[in-house]
């Protein structure tokens, strides 16, 4: 019985280590995820690391070099976004996706993204969807 | 032709549906002409489902854009190689694919055991028929892969072809993910075997360890597959997807990685069951978790529950999934609960510093870590549940519990196997400790001196070598001891040895495997990276490195067009032999742009770069990065591949024991056959 016991006083210290290593790897990187529509209902939406889905708004991509900003609806909400961060864009960001954008929406109302993520499938999904439809009429 | 699809898969569902109640009844009521009915129809069944494989191979090859699945992914001049693999490139097709291999999991698993273990088969039917039933009915009934496009016309609905399909994801138009999905999928299906026989345990109340010696290969062959998915799944990330990394915990990733690290721990702990007959209810949670893991990564990534890069879009999917998993849940937790008390264990736990507490310790940490992932990545599901507020956690939080995780992982690797079993003398210890804590710190100091001081990069340096020796003194002592009592040089001894036992000496190699995983991964503590916008002529200069522009080229052909920069390489200074050409391309029919990653890899440090446009178009957006190691995560990926493949040939003694087993079984059978045909003549003269 002795073993069992030192094993399980180990074993509740590892748990107890994880637990609080969790609990701060957590703290520091949650944000909350929000459609752009929820977004604007969100009471104090200024001081919270944020993801935000929405299709990209056909035609406001804008890339000046390495400078991007563009546009992200949901339910005819439009908001702006410029990217900040360092990474590449994903190859799949283009017109009309639906992206995911990570990072805080500033006073004047413009989303700074620090990343960005694009959900790939979509296109394809949505093209079928048509066909589905037109299968259904 | 999508006729005979569709009807192979509701066959499929019927002989399913019968396996699962003729064996049922069969082993209920003591029959075994309904048994060997059922066995017949796990036959049948594989052939159903191959037939249904075969139609939508031939449909995708003979650009059928009628059907939808085609349509959706393949057209006209996709390379044949990547047709034949549309088959599992969308959600239809790839539940069909899992069924397939679940059936030829099932048609060797009943071929090889019928005989062997009448008593349990019959509930191993069951349980692989069951989940096959399941699959059949996701095809049937809300995700058919035969399903035709039709347009109203005038007097009704009118059968509809595309002029080309939409083709396939040019991100997935690589080699290397054609078959990762392939080698995941066997991985998640190959669990089954050992699950059902547990349940078959269970049921039947065969709570020995015979459930885990038939099933110990069939789990280190899924553990195998799966290890290989994951890896390949990496492997594309970083060579593809042209953020410099190759692990992003993306839900996706997770769903692979939960099942792979519960399997992991079920396969350590089922040692301790066969040595010492302990944990064996320990043992039945971890399959059932591995098995319901599986499923769950499947529905994971085929239901877009949780939102992710990979998200395919919601469907009605879910709902069947998450009542599948409750039933699996549901019976076999239940089953476990009845049979508890035939559970018990045979022995206890003597001490903390034994083979037995390290791997108690093995698997609670795998555990922890399974949980961590879990927990993070089904965080935006439970917060919504109980909070109504999606919160989403990012890579941050799975690095910060993983780091020290794998620490201490890396650590058991190294002391477990050297511990005795029971209880570890000082003295053993000191024998066996001396030398790999020694050269650990010893490396430990060097590097230190030579400018490393990130905390866990050390300690992950330091306890790769202290594994790593043990490792090595393992064989040596094992090869010089059998020298000396047999003769043999050095090289015939360490072969023999690791003959004789060849899954311990395989999981030495698997280790050491991992050991250099551990090391390349921990070499991106010392990544770096830069941009620049770079015109002809000009420099850039990222750790070592310098980068110079020579050129900014344009080209353009029918599938896509693209753009390029050459850069030329100097290394310390000195001009390098190759450049790097790395690529943005268009491609025309889908509409979606691609990043060429060039990449010039060493054992030391991978130099990484991406082109992506240009600045008034005469200056490249370059964006470089400086992986250190990361050519050791592949390299001990395939070591791993070759120490499982060394812990799957059977030990010599064993295959021995095994050849007489059978000849005697032979025997049996024979004189009983013998035995009834005498009974029947009697019968028939009386």
């Amino acid at each position: 019985m002795k073993g069992k016991g030192k094993f399980i006083a180990g074993a509740v210290i590892i748990v107890a280590a994880i637990a609080w290593l969790a609990f701060s790897g957590f703290n520091e990187s949650k944000s909350y995820y929000k459609t752009v529509d929820e977004l604007m209902a969100m009471k104090d939406p200024h001081n919270v690391r944020l993801k935000v889905a929405g299709d990209v708004v056909k035609g406001t991509i804008d890339r000046q070099g390495r400078h991007l900003s563009f546009k992200i609806q949901q339910k005819g909400i439009i908001v702006p976004v410029n990217y900040v961060g360092d990474e590449t864009l994903p190859d799949t960001f283009v017109d009309g996706v639906q992206a995911v954008v990570e990072g805080t929406y500033d006073q004047a109302g413009v989303f700074q993204a620090d990343k960005i993520q694009a959900k790939c499938a979509s296109k394809y999904q949505a093209k079928q969807k048509a066909y589905e439809t037109q299968n259904k009429t | 032709m999508p006729e005979i699809g569709n009807f192979s898969i509701i066959l499929v569902f019927v002989f399913s549906a019968y396996a699962v109640l003729a064996s049922l009844i069969g082993a209920k009521t003591d029959n075994r002409r309904l048994i060997r009915s059922a066995e017949r129809a796990v036959i049948i069944n594989f052939a159903m489902i191959t037939l249904a494989v075969v139609t939508l191979w031939t449909l995708l090859l003979t650009d059928s854009f009628t059907v939808a699945y085609v349509s959706a992914h393949s057209n006209r001049d996709l390379p044949f190689f990547y047709k034949f693999s549309s088959l599992w490139a969308g959600q239809e097709g790839s539940l069909m694919f899992w069924g397939w291999l679940l059936s030829i999991y099932s048609i060797f698993c009943v071929l090889q055991n019928r005989n062997r273990h009448r008593a349990m088969m019959p509930y191993v039917i069951v349980v692989l028929m069951a989940t096959q039933c399941f699959f059949s009915i996701l095809n049937l009934f809300v995700a058919n892969p035969f399903t035709t496009l039709a347009i109203a016309g005038p007097g009704g609905s009118q059968a509809f072809a595309p002029p080309d399909g939409n083709g396939l994801n040019p991100l997935l138009q690589y080699p290397m993910m054609v078959i990762h999905p392939v080698m995941l999928y066997l991985g998640y299906v190959g669990f089954i075997v050992p699950f059902a026989f547990a349940m078959a345990a269970l049921a039947t109340k065969q709570l020995g360890d015979t459930w885990i010696k038939t099933t110990r290969r069939w789990t280190m062959v899924a553990w195998f597959f799966q290890s290989c998915g994951i890896l390949l799944g990496a492997a594309w990330a970083y060579h593809v997807l042209g953020w410099g990394g190759y692990w992003g915990w993306d839900p996706v990733e997770n769903a692979s990685l939960m099942p792979w690290l519960m399997g992991t721990a079920f396969l350590h702990s089922v040692m301790i069951q066969e040595k010492k007959g302990m944990l064996k209810v320990w043992n039945m949670v971890l399959i059932i978790c591995t098995f319901f893991l599986c499923i769950f990564g499947t529905f994971l990534t085929r239901s877009g529950v949780v939102s992710s890069v990979h998200a395919f879009a919601q469907s009605a999917i879910g709902t069947y999934f998450v009542i599948f998993l409750s039933i699996v849940l549901a019976s076999s937790l239940t089953l476990l609960f009845d049979r508890l008390k035939y559970l018990k264990s045979e022995n206890q736990l003597d001490s903390m510093v034994s083979r037995e507490s390290s791997f108690l310790f093995n698997n609670l940490i795998l555990l922890a870590a399974c949980f961590a992932v879990f927990w993070g990545t089904m965080f935006p599901v439970i917060s919504e549940a109980v909070k109504g507020v999606k919160i989403t956690v990012g890579a941050p939080y799975f690095n910060k519990i993983n780091f020290p995780i794998g620490l201490f992982l890396l650590f058991l690797t190294g002391v477990g196997p050297l511990f005795a079993w029971r209880h570890t003398s000082l003295k053993s210890l000191r024998k066996n400790f001396l030398m790999p804590v020694f050269l650990g710190f010893a490396v430990g100091v060097v590097l230190f001196a030579f400018g490393i001081h990130d905390f866990y990069a050390l300690m992950c340096f330091m306890l790769c070598v202290f594994v790593t020796t043990t490792i090595v003194a393992e064989f040596y002592k094992g090869a010089k001891a059998r020298g000396r009592s047999s003769g043999e040089d050095f090289l015939t001894a360490l072969i023999n040895l690791t003959h004789r036992n060849t899954r311990r000496y395989g999981g030495y190699v698997i280790h050491f495997g991992i050991v250099l995983i551990f090391m390349g991964v921990a070499g991106a503590a010392f990544n770096k990276q830069v941009k620049a916008d770079m015109a002809v002529g000009e420099r850039a200069h990222i750790g070592s490195y310098t980068l110079q522009c020579t050129d900014i080229q344009n080209d353009d052909n029918p599938n896509y067009s693209s753009q390029r920069a050459l850069l030329a390489v100097y290394h310390n200074g000195v001009k390098q032999n190759y450049t790097l050409r790395p690529e943005q391309r268009f491609y025309k029919a889908s509409g979606q742009p691609t990043t060429e990653v060039a990449l010039h890899t060493s054992a030391v440090e991978d130099l990484y770069v991406v082109f992506s446009g240009t600045v008034n178009s005469d200056k490249a957006i370059i964006q470089a990065f400086v992986n250190p190691l990361v050519l050791w995560i592949w390299i001990g990926g395939l070591v791993v591949v070759f120490g499982t493949v060394i812990a799957m040939i059977p030990s010599k003694g064993e295959m021995e024991r095994r050849n007489a087993w059978e000849t005697e079984w032979e025997h049996i059978i024979a004189a009983r056959e013998e035995e009834l045909n005498q009974v029947a003549k009697e019968r028939t003269r009386a």
